[in-house]
């Protein structure tokens, strides 16, 4: 699939909707219209790796990070009283400073990264049967950080129950 | 002896449009446009039915007769209702958010069209058979959830909003023994594409996934009733109760707008039909008649059995139903999961 012309035409397409949602989400005054940005752009990414034949990835992606973590989001949005109609500014007087803080440490990230080879397309087909490989590696070479991802994911869901519980009088 | 089947036509087609001498690029894409106006036009047919049958079946369970003025048995009667509708003036409160409140319909009817991409409607006839079909249905599911988000904040309605809430909350709830009780299917038939699921089930009406017992049956009754909050139908309906809600995320839509929730949400009841008849009855397995026509056949059985649901049963409150998701659901379908599983490896199954 990598090598057709079209996968190009619609990595650029996907490519703008990401920066340009991105660029949205972190600069509209509406934080419910922040949070649907959101969703488009990780939506977009999505996109992005089914272009690269990594079709579990994309749907990895679309059930956790929008069908999960934006919504919770978009909860929270909710139940957050007299939230609707204000306008926000997402920035202070370090505006400026950030910026120019992002843009060196993606221009870093760009100049390490281009010396290296990595980030290209493999030029090895992959595997057809993906999801098999990914849950093999999962339990087997991998099996200590995913043990301890768990672990991690339990303790802050505890913690979350703990400190939202009301207390007994 | 050779059935009637419908990817004959198709391959049919498709040697008419090589023979047209057409490069690649544009034959794909006149193909797929083609393949999504078919997708789009059979599917407003079947939505339209369900809505006519929804109808006279609510009818005939309360004794009534339902519609009977247009054709017979009222058969034209959504296809009028349709047509009014779109003549319907568009009301648009004042205090909406303008962008939210115009997408949420579109992007609810989009992604309720989105998972026919990877349903089998018979043999050979799938769009797309992606190897991780069953996956991705659960993915576009989303933006369902979304959707209906969308609406019940851009509708700037309190009664909306909590309708929108409260089928999120439900959706999310209900996705967990959703894919749980899909998992077992998936650990027998050992791929998450939806061809290779159907193919497993494929010789003998005991191979369905449903005969095998006794992790089988509580799988798919674990299914249906998941898939029934996820479609927001009664006794799940809690997003669009009336006599709370008024009428839940939709309230402030009208026409078009409205036809879209409204046919999304039978196009979405068709779909997890579609998913139960895929992963527990064999699909397209039958004999004699064309698959198609036993895929759907099967599919209209489960969507019967969801309507008499939505008129035989009263409706949870809403704190009942977040009990039965996490207290009785979840847990039985992760025990379930376990045994099949546990049988799996044991090799005891047929």
């Amino acid at each position: 699939m990598a090598e057709h012309a079209s996968v190009g035409i619609m990595f650029w397409i996907l490519a703008i909707v990401v920066v340009v949602s991105g660029f949205l989400v972190v600069s509209l005054r509406n934080i419910f219209h922040c949070a649907l940005f959101l969703m488009l752009c990780l939506t977009a990414v999505a996109g992005i790796f089914i272009t690269l034949d990594a079709e579990f990835l994309a749907v990895a992606q679309v059930l956790i990070y929008v069908g999960a973590v934006s919504v919770l989001m978009i909860f929270a949005i909710m139940l957050t009283r007299d939230l609707a109609d204000k306008q926000i500014p997402q920035t202070n007087k370090h505006a400026m400073l950030a910026f120019l803080g992002c843009t060196a440490f993606v221009l870093g990230i760009i100049l390490v990264l281009s010396g290296t080879d990595m980030w290209r397309w493999a030029k090895t087909p992959l595997p057809v049967e993906n999801v098999m490989t990914i849950g093999k590696l999962l339990m087997t070479k991998y099996v200590l950080p995913f043990e301890v991802i768990s672990i991690l994911l339990v303790a802050a869901m505890i913690g979350a129950i703990v400190l939202a519980r009301k207390e007994k009088a | 002896m050779e059935r009637l089947e419908l990817k004959h036509i198709f391959s049919w087609l498709h040697d008419l449009l090589v023979s047209t001498g057409l490069g690649e690029p544009w034959l794909s894409v006149v193909t797929y446009l083609m393949l999504g106006a078919m997708m789009f036009g059979a599917l407003s047919v079947i939505a339209l039915f369900l809505v006519w049958w929804e109808r006279k079946i609510s009818a005939h369970v309360q004794q009534r007769f339902g519609p009977m003025r247009n054709g017979w048995h009222g058969w034209y009667q959504t296809i009028m209702d349709a047509i009014k509708l779109l003549q319907k003036e568009d009301v648009r409160v004042t205090n909406r958010d303008k962008f939210v409140f115009f997408w949420a319909p579109v992007i609810c009817f989009v992604a309720a069209f989105l998972a026919y991409i990877v349903i089998p409607f018979g043999d050979g006839l799938i769009v797309a058979d992606f190897n991780i079909g069953i996956l991705y249905i659960m993915a576009v599911t989303t933006f369902t959830i979304i959707s209906l988000l969308m609406a019940g904040w851009g509708s700037n309605n309190k009664y909306a909003l909590l309708g929108g809430m409260r089928s999120a909350a439900q959706m999310v709830s209900y996705e967990i023994p959703m894919v749980a009780s899909i998992l077992v299917v998936i650990v027998y038939s050992g791929s998450l594409s939806m061809v290779d699921i159907v193919e497993s089930q494929s010789g003998m009406i005991f191979n369905w996934f449903i005969f095998k017992l006794p992790f089988g049956p509580i799988a798919f009754i674990t299914y249906i009733i998941a898939a029934t909050a996820e479609a927001n139908r009664v006794p799940f309906d809690l997003p669009e109760a009336e006599h709370e809600l008024v009428a839940g995320f939709n309230i402030e839509y009208s026409g078009m707008k409205f036809a879209m929730f409204f046919l999304a949400e039978f196009v979405n009841m068709f779909t997890v039909s579609a998913i139960a008849v895929t992963l527990f009855f064999g699909g397209w397995n039958g004999w004699l008649l064309p698959s198609w026509l036993w895929f759907l056949g099967k599919t209209l059985l489960v969507v019967l059995l969801l309507m008499l649901f939505r008129w035989s049963y009263p409706r949870l409150r809403v704190d009942q139903l977040m009990e039965f998701a996490w207290k009785f659901l979840v847990p039985l379908t992760f025990a379930n999961l376990l045994v099949g599983a546990a049988f799996k490896y044991l090799g005891w199954y047929w």
